[in-house]
């Protein structure tokens, strides 16, 4: 008896805990990142993105405190449904954004939503929330997955590749930037080659692109692929007379890695973007110098943009509803509104509440001893909306 | 058929085959020998990457970097084997399985804490960058050449400890027999750390000269422990012999697959249906491979002998 009671007290205790954040003083933000792994790398940048927000915010809209709780996903699209239910029953967060990947919004984007919370992905861009799955309250803070690739391939065009080979690991992510170049590219590609995802060395992949002599390679190597890939294709001598091309796979993110790496071979390489540091822009101007004073003097990647922007556009929607949080409504026309400075200009949303936006050409460049992706030229699509749009019935 | 392109892949899935008998020769030893179900030989290749890349750039040497990574893995190894393992010898498969993942997971955070996320690598000298032009128009990556050479001799190198030296007769014998060993007056337990060591320092070693290609991440050496498993199921366990054959073949299996496997389809298939299906069916391949084996026979091709 006395055992049970030993076990039971502390569950007991546990259950009865008040809820810390009872009061609606305070925007709660949920902000679900991947924060361990590997691919960190790129949640923590998008996490200095929101932090330099709330410094920008002064910590307040609407005469409210915002509060922002992180959370750890570890990659998992499980443990990121975990993490969003501990966001939204516990926490009671008003507001549930952060995702960096595509596969682990699919799973925890049902939490928020059925709660009647707001959802805004501040990166994973995965096409069926531009499509057939938009929601009322579903934002997009970034873009749909195959828009960035449909830049790269007008790119390509401009750049005169004619023949191309393709690489990208095996998983919905890789298959739909190949969708989108596709879509958009007029050459003729020689080889679309889907690596297996725990692919870390290409030797057999470079000796067939040798043997291909294609006009470019394009690759869709985030994360740790990156760098492995890019070192071997210098070893094989290949970048001296094959242009490389990506998407997603350089970035302010991994280029310190690269330049401490004396990986040379990268500077003129070129991606697309909707978003560069050196974008002329207000919001961007404030943006840069303030992310880089924040993170170790880094440049911004595009996660820390749109994280930016999302808590920006958190806030907008605060301030028309006048910290009303009840009034999601108000709320949610002010997001659709998006009445505030983004770091791309002004953001204008489609019905189904992903940008409709331009995407900029860029280019590795060394400015003043730092490496970093300047923008080249007008954008390659301009105005520039998902291509499954019409299939949202908003 | 592309005479050129096929000479280079024989030579890449050479290099891939070497590279994994270097896992698996540690592996194999540690399962045969000692009975260990040892998850964590990955780490060990993890360990060695690190290390390797570390040295490297303290000392800014790639060879004085290298030679001391060797010992640093032995004392890792024996360390690991003293404090870890050892406990594990008396308890079934089960419970080595769940330690030694535990190890994996330890590791794998605490090299990510160390290391950060970014992980870390090696650049190559410049004499070592480049390609070499071999006849016939075949050109291949100078450096591959070394981790080929470098391979087969360590593999001599244990060839010979293995068969030429008391050690080595002991190791023999421990992979034929355990009990008769310890019963011999062997002192078993000494033995058994020497193993773990010699096989913490192979993994180290592929761990190490691989790093300048693929650059060392927290969690590399999962993949590869999957695939050294397979090498000594193949080849059977406890046998070096079988490990190397295995690897060979295995690397060559694998690289020949991904290569070609897209183009044999799609002289009967479209090319749309042909490329969903060619990294499917390659990288079933090597399992293809391991489940003919164990269906032909079952103790793998080498077993050693009395096991």
């Amino acid at each position: 008896m006395l055992k049970k009671f030993i076990l039971a007290a502390p569950i007991a205790a546990m259950l009865s805990v008040p809820s810390v954040h009872a009061n609606d003083d305070t925007v709660r933000v949920g902000i679900n990142l991947t924060l361990s792994t590997p691919a960190s790398i790129l949640g923590l940048n998008s996490k200095a993105g929101f932090e330099v927000a709330l410094k920008h915010l002064g910590g307040k809209v609407a005469g409210k405190k915002i509060e922002l709780i992180f959370e750890d996903n570890q990659f998992k699209p499980a443990i990121g449904k975990q993490k969003s239910e501990k966001l939204v029953k516990k926490d009671k967060v008003h507001f549930l954004t952060g995702f960096i990947f595509s596969h682990i919004l699919a799973a925890s984007a049902p939490v928020g939503l059925k709660a009647g919370k707001f959802v805004i992905s501040s990166n994973a861009g995965h096409s069926m929330f531009a499509g057939k799955k938009c929601h009322k309250n579903f934002f997009n803070s970034a873009w749909e997955n195959t828009q960035t690739p449909m830049a790269v391939g007008q790119m390509l065009n401009n750049e005169g590749v004619k023949k191309l080979y393709i690489l990208a690991p095996n998983y919905a992510a890789g298959k739909q930037m190949i969708t989108g170049l596709t879509r958009t590219f007029k050459g003729k590609v020689v080889t679309k080659a889907l690596t297996p995802m725990s692919q870390r060395d290409w030797s057999s992949d470079l000796s067939k692109i040798k043997a291909a002599k294609p006009d470019g390679v394009f690759v869709f190597y985030p994360g740790a692929w990156g760098p492995a890939f890019f070192t071997q294709y210098a070893q094989a001598g290949l970048h001296k007379t094959i242009p490389l091309y990506n998407a997603f796979s350089i970035d302010g993110a991994n280029l310190p890695i690269f330049q401490k790496r004396n990986m040379t071979h990268l500077l003129g390489t070129m991606n697309a973007n909707f978003w560069a540091p050196d974008l002329d822009t207000p919001a961007n101007k404030r943006f840069v110098p303030a992310f880089k004073k924040h993170y170790k003097g880094q440049f911004p990647a595009h996660y820390a943009a749109q994280a930016y922007d999302a808590l920006m556009l958190i806030a907008a929607g605060v301030r028309a509803a006048k910290g009303d949080l009840s009034n999601k409504d108000a709320i949610r026309k002010g997001m659709e509104e998006a009445d505030f400075e983004s770091v791309r200009g002004k953001i204008k949303f489609g019905k189904n509440h992903f940008p409709i936006q331009n995407f900029y050409a860029r280019k590795v460049v060394n400015k003043n001893g730092q490496w970093q992706l300047s923008k080249v030229g007008d954008a390659v699509l301009k105005n520039h909306a998902p291509t499954n749009s019409a299939e949202c019935k908003l | 058929m592309d005479y050129v392109l096929l000479a280079e892949q024989f030579f890449n899935g050479f290099q891939l085959g070497i590279l994994l008998f270097l896992v698996a020769a540690g592996l194999t030893l540690i399962f045969g020998i000692m009975d260990l179900v040892n998850l964590a030989h990955g780490t060990l290749y993890m360990f060695g990457a690190f290390f390797a890349a570390t040295f490297v750039q303290l000392t800014d040497s790639l060879v004085f970097g290298m030679i001391l990574t060797l010992p640093t893995m032995l004392v890792t190894g024996i360390i690991l084997e003293l404090g870890v393992l050892r406990t594990l010898y008396e308890r079934d498969h089960l419970d080595q399985v769940l330690a030694t993942f535990g190890l994996i997971i330890f590791f794998n955070e605490l090299f990510l804490i160390v290391w950060g996320a970014g992980g870390t690598g090696i650049n190559l000298p410049s004499y070592l960058i480049g390609t070499s032009e071999l006849p016939g128009g075949i050109s291949v990556p100078d450096y591959r050449i070394v981790i080929i050479i470098s391979g087969l001799l360590v593999a001599l190198l244990l060839y010979l400890l293995v068969s030429k030296t008391r050690i080595g007769m002991l190791i023999r014998a421990g992979a034929s027999n355990r009990e008769m060993v310890s019963a011999l007056g062997i002192n078993i337990k000494l033995l058994f750390t020497l193993v773990f060591g010699l096989g913490a320092v192979l993994a180290g070693f592929a761990g190490m000269i691989i790093t300048p290609i693929t650059q060392a991440e927290s969690g590399m050496g999962e993949g590869m422990l999957i695939l050294a498993f397979v090498v000594i199921v193949i080849g059977g366990i406890g046998s070096i012999k079988g490990a190397f054959i295995a690897a060979i073949l295995t690397g060559l299996i694998d690289t020949m697959g991904r290569s070609f496997i897209d183009v044999a389809l799609m002289s009967f298939m479209d090319s749309v249906a042909a490329e969903t299906a060619g990294p499917a069916i390659s990288s079933m391949l090597v399992y293809i491979l391991m489940a003919v084996v164990l269906a032909i026979k079952p103790s793998g091709l080498f077993p050693p002998k009395g096991a």
